[in-house]
């Protein structure tokens, strides 16, 4: 069983030797991965039903899909993302010179996956890490041990094993994995191992991504169709049983909203869930008894009034699909991200008031608006920050593989998805190939020096505002 | 002090002053005035600090300065406006854009080899992006930092790009505030002290660090242009440039001539005696002027070598045969020490490049495109100059920074915009198109999947090859078949 550091190296000899480099070898190697889901669908589907008991449409949806449309959209894209860049300005100094970026792999790459999404949170970072020419590390959640198992075991069959490696282990692993040196680090989860993580890499300089989390806020404001808002929300809060780093966290509404909120609230849930969301095939379980524990805690110390669901069953890790109102900034609900399918509603007599609080909080992934009013959405999105924004919907701003999906500030650093990831993975190394012509021209910037050139050479290199460098007197 | 002037510019902020375009411009053109307005007093302070010639100030320090403030003014409202994407089925109706934010509160930490354009240039950025800047120019360059605190509250908004000046633990006490982005130029080894102190509040960085930068020169090239290029960018500012040419690589065959070139070279530029040109700058300070002539220790000149501590002035020096584990190939010089490591051809070359960290810039001298697109395509570094070194640094759409031990991140022009902002993902839906939507929720049957996936697929059209070529094909033969059709009916009728 080779170590951590004999791994490490192997990648990097492999790395050096340039043979991930050509188009050819990305393609084929992202055409394996593609053989490898589709291949492998079902037992997809097993492992994540039974680390998460992960509904299929759900895996189907948000792990299978996603991961296909974006090798999809990386194998159809990868020529073009892989020119160089001509098209950039030139002054009239540099007019006779070839310019142009390049994009260039960085070296051998550590993705660290999370449990939430323990296939696409692993797959699409190793998607534009592949694209971009690098080997990588992969280090699935140790939460999710069967698709942890399975992605131990089919990387290597299907991926080339000198350029792609699966390391799995604890915290204590991670830890001693973090004292080697990468060229870039990759990490999908919490801010407290965040931090550590980005105090391993400085002694490295090793640039890092982090995909965090935060409460995501969900304004519901001024004229809306209560219905639809409803049932875009429930699906949205509840996908995954409420553990996505982008749900929406906990509303903001006015008193008069939320009365007629609720009511949609229920019907939506008895149409998706039936009456006992205990017994549907649709929804999902809590990953671990640790974090059903630390659900619950919340909800029974929490100061507000549960008006739907409330139910829970340890044995399987069960809780019912839940909505409080009358929950303060205070309550124990709002101190944390909640990550879990409890849907706390916090009443505000303003869209001021609302935006506020949102800013005396640290930045969230997501912000949601729901409203027909473009003023609103406008105010809100003016007025905040976040590291992404869906309006009128939940969640599905990631699927649009033209959208970077990163945080801000607390929520993270960095982004990926689509040609965001290639460029996350890559370095842009900016070229120009001077032409030997015009060593006269050169000539003024030499010593001895003089007003004279000093006139000549500011004239030829000075931007103009509106020159469109047409013009060479020279 | 160090915490009230970021507290004070974080409620600045946060009171949305930096917000409107107007304000960003109005602020940008006035550093411009300050900088047209004071030329004079910014060339002495230079003279002071490094004994910059009264030419290189604007050359290096000014100009480049200038364009970027007038490229922001006019192309802000370009960089500033939602950047539209593609999108898929499920959102062709939708709204759906890149808005590029502010991002708060940022920390520009300065250097003291171009104290005023490594300092203001990302300024520029950072108050085009529209966000509050605490500006710490470096101790050592102390006369130009002296002046940037006394010139920039008289003509920028006091509280929301405040000058903090100091040594370490100022520094140090600055580092332990929260920034939003903190934007270093300096060395790897405080560069990695910054990057911890920003991890404590997952402050994301910029480091613009440095390193040896190469530079080989083929037997394929014109020697005397590329001695005279060499000579120019390694000696310019005393060789105490970031992306001066470090070390050169290159055959035994054209040592001498390559030595001959920048000795004739350097008598054009500074005549028999450089310590008497006015063009011809000093080491920063002692500590440096010290650690330079150690570097030197047990080597031979075979240009210059002459050095005098009392004006710490050291002569621009070329070595020949330097073995590869010279201490002088050990670190950054950074300094006019020119050192020639003899390699066999362009395999040992990039070899020898790759064997070390990455540089900030590389530069190749070769009229033999292979020679050129091998260099380029088999190593790696911040930037590239071909055939002449430092100027890609001057075109400011070329991103401009390293990569691995050189730094991490980039700025000039709109990369120092794009830097200091955050590019917001923005989906803005409409409630309509509900039944499109009713196929995602549950409860779920083998149907509804199928449509979310197909909806789900981009690009919208497929435009590969295949497909193309299906259509171009089954384009023709109906258009065949529609003449067939139309010169029966003809015939028929």
């Amino acid at each position: 069983m080779a170590s951590q550091s004999e791994v490490i190296d192997r990648l990097r000899a492999t790395f050096r030797s340039g043979v991930t480099f050509p188009e050819q070898f990305r393609m084929t190697q992202l055409q394996n991965l593609l053989s490898l889901v589709e291949e492998n669908e079902q037992l997809i589907q097993d492992a994540l039903h039974k680390d998460l008991h992960k509904p299929k449409f759900e895996s189907v949806l948000s792990e299978i899909q996603i991961t296909l449309n974006d090798l999809y959209f990386a194998m159809e894209n990868l020529r073009t993302w892989m020119q160089p860049e001509y098209n950039i300005g030139k002054n009239l100094a540099t007019r006779m010179d070839d310019c142009f970026i390049r994009r260039e792999p960085l070296g051998v790459v550590l993705i660290i996956g999370a449990w939430n999404y323990p296939l696409h949170l692993i797959l699409l970072p190793l998607v534009a890490a592949i694209a971009a020419g690098n080997c990588a590390i992969l280090k699935p959640s140790e939460i999710c041990q069967a698709t942890e198992q399975l992605l131990a075991e089919l990387i290597p069959k299907y991926l080339s094993q000198d350029c792609y490696a699966v390391l799995c282990g604890g915290a204590e692993d991670t830890k001693s994995l973090l004292k080697n040196k990468f060229d870039h680090i990759f990490y999908t989860g919490s801010q407290v191992v965040a931090r550590s993580i980005l105090l391993a890499a400085a002694p490295h300089l090793t640039p890092v991504t982090l995909e965090l989390g935060g409460k995501s806020p969900c304004f519901i404001y001024g004229h809306i169709d209560i219905q639809k808002a409803a049932k875009r929300l429930c699906w949205s809060k509840f996908f995954n049983t409420g553990q996505s780093c982008v749900a929406p966290d906990y509303v903001l509404c006015t008193a008069q909203t939320r009365d007629a909120l609720l009511p949609a609230l229920r019907e939506t849930l008895r149409t998706f869930y039936g009456p006992d969301p205990g017994a549907s095939l649709d929804i999902g379980r809590i990953v671990t008894p640790r974090h059903w524990r630390r659900l619950m805690d919340m909800l029974e110390k929490s100061k507000g009034k549960v008006v739907i669901g409330g139910e829970s069953r340890e044995e399987d890790r069960y809780i019912a699909p839940t909505v409080l109102v009358d929950v303060q900034e205070s309550d124990a609900l709002m101190q944390e991200e909640i990550f879990g399918p409890i849907l706390p509603i916090l009443t505000i007599e303003s869209l001021e008031e609302g935006i506020d609080y949102i800013n005396r909080q640290e930045k969230p992934l997501a912000l949601y608006v729901f409203s027909d009013e473009t003023s609103v959405v406008t105010t809100v999105l003016n007025n905040t920050s976040s590291g992404g924004f869906c309006g009128n919907d939940g969640i599905v701003h990631m699927a649009l593989p033209g959208l970077p999906f990163g945080g801000v500030g607390a929520s993270g650093m960095g982004s990926y998805h689509g040609r965001w990831g290639f460029e996350t993975f890559s370095h842009r190394r900016g070229c120009m190939n001077r032409s030997w012509l015009l060593e006269r021209v050169n000539v003024l910037r030499y010593p001895p020096y003089s007003d004279y050139n000093l006139g000549w050479l500011r004239w030829a290199t000075t931007f103009k505002k509106n020159s469109w460098g047409g013009c060479s007197v020279m | 002090m160090e915490k009230q002037a970021v507290q004070r510019a974080r409620e600045a902020f946060l009171a949305g002053r930096p917000r409107p375009l107007e304000f960003r411009v109005q602020q940008l053109k006035s550093l411009q005035r300050m900088i047209t307005d004071r030329q004079g007093e910014i060339a002495t302070a230079l003279k002071q600090d490094i004994n910059r010639s009264q030419y290189d100030t604007p050359l290096f320090e000014l100009i480049g300065l200038e364009n970027e403030i007038s490229l922001a003014v006019s192309k802000l409202a370009q960089w500033a406006a939602p950047r539209p994407v593609e999108r898929n089925l499920l959102t062709i109706s939708d709204q759906a854009y890149i808005q590029p934010e502010p991002l708060g509160v940022v920390l520009i930490i300065g250097a003291w080899n171009y104290p005023w354009a490594l300092t203001l240039q990302p300024l520029v950025g950072a108050i085009a992006a529209g966000n509050a800047a605490v500006v710490k120019p470096s101790e050592l360059s102390e006369y130009s930092a002296s002046l940037l605190k006394a010139l920039l509250p008289r003509y920028l908004d006091q509280e929301l790009y405040p000058v903090v000046c100091g040594g370490v633990s100022e520094t140090q006490e600055l580092l332990r505030q929260r920034f939003d982005h903190v934007f270093y130029t300096g060395n790897s080894t405080v560069g990695k002290l910054v990057m911890e102190a920003a991890a404590r509040h997952l402050t994301p960085v910029t480091l613009e660090l440095g390193g040896k930068s190469p530079c080989y020169i083929d037997k394929d090239v014109d020697l005397r242009v590329a001695c005279r290029r060499i000579t120019w960018g390694k000696f310019v500012n005393c060789g105490q440039t970031c992306i001066a040419p470090d070390y050169i690589l290159c055959e035994p065959s054209i040592q001498n001539r390559v030595v001959e070139g920048i000795r004739q070279t350097l008598l054009e530029f500074y005549g028999p005696d450089p310590k008497s040109s006015p063009d011809y700058s000093r080491i920063i300070n002692q500590r440096h002027f010290n650690r330079l002539m150690t570097l030197l220790e047990g080597y031979t000149a075979t240009v210059g070598g002459q050095s005098d501590s009392s004006q710490r002035y050291i002569a621009p020096t070329v070595v020949k045969d330097v073995p590869p584990q010279a201490r002088l190939m050990q670190e950054e010089i950074f300094g006019p020490l020119l050192p020639i490591v003899t390699v066999s051809d362009i395999d040992d070359a990039i070899h020898f490049i790759n064997e070390r960290e990455k540089p900030l810039a590389l530069y190749v001298f070769s009229s033999n495109k292979k020679v050129i697109r091998r260099m380029l395509a088999e190593t790696t570094s911040g930037g590239v100059t071909v055939n002449d070194v430092i100027m890609h640094y001057t075109l400011n759409s070329l991103p401009f920074g390293g990569v691995g031990q050189s730094g991490t991140g980039r700025y000039h022009g709109k990369h120092t915009f794009d830097q200091f902002s955050h590019h917001r993902a923005c989906l803005v839906k409409s409630l309509g198109m509900e039944d499109v939507n009713m196929v995602r929720y549950p409860p779920q049957n083998r149907q509804k999947a199928r449509r979310v996936r197909l909806a789900m697929r981009t690009p919208l059209v497929d435009f590969s090859r295949k497909t193309y070529i299906w259509a171009v094909t089954a384009t023709v033969f109906a258009f065949g078949l529609f003449v067939t059709l139309t010169a029966i009916l003809c015939t028929c009728l």
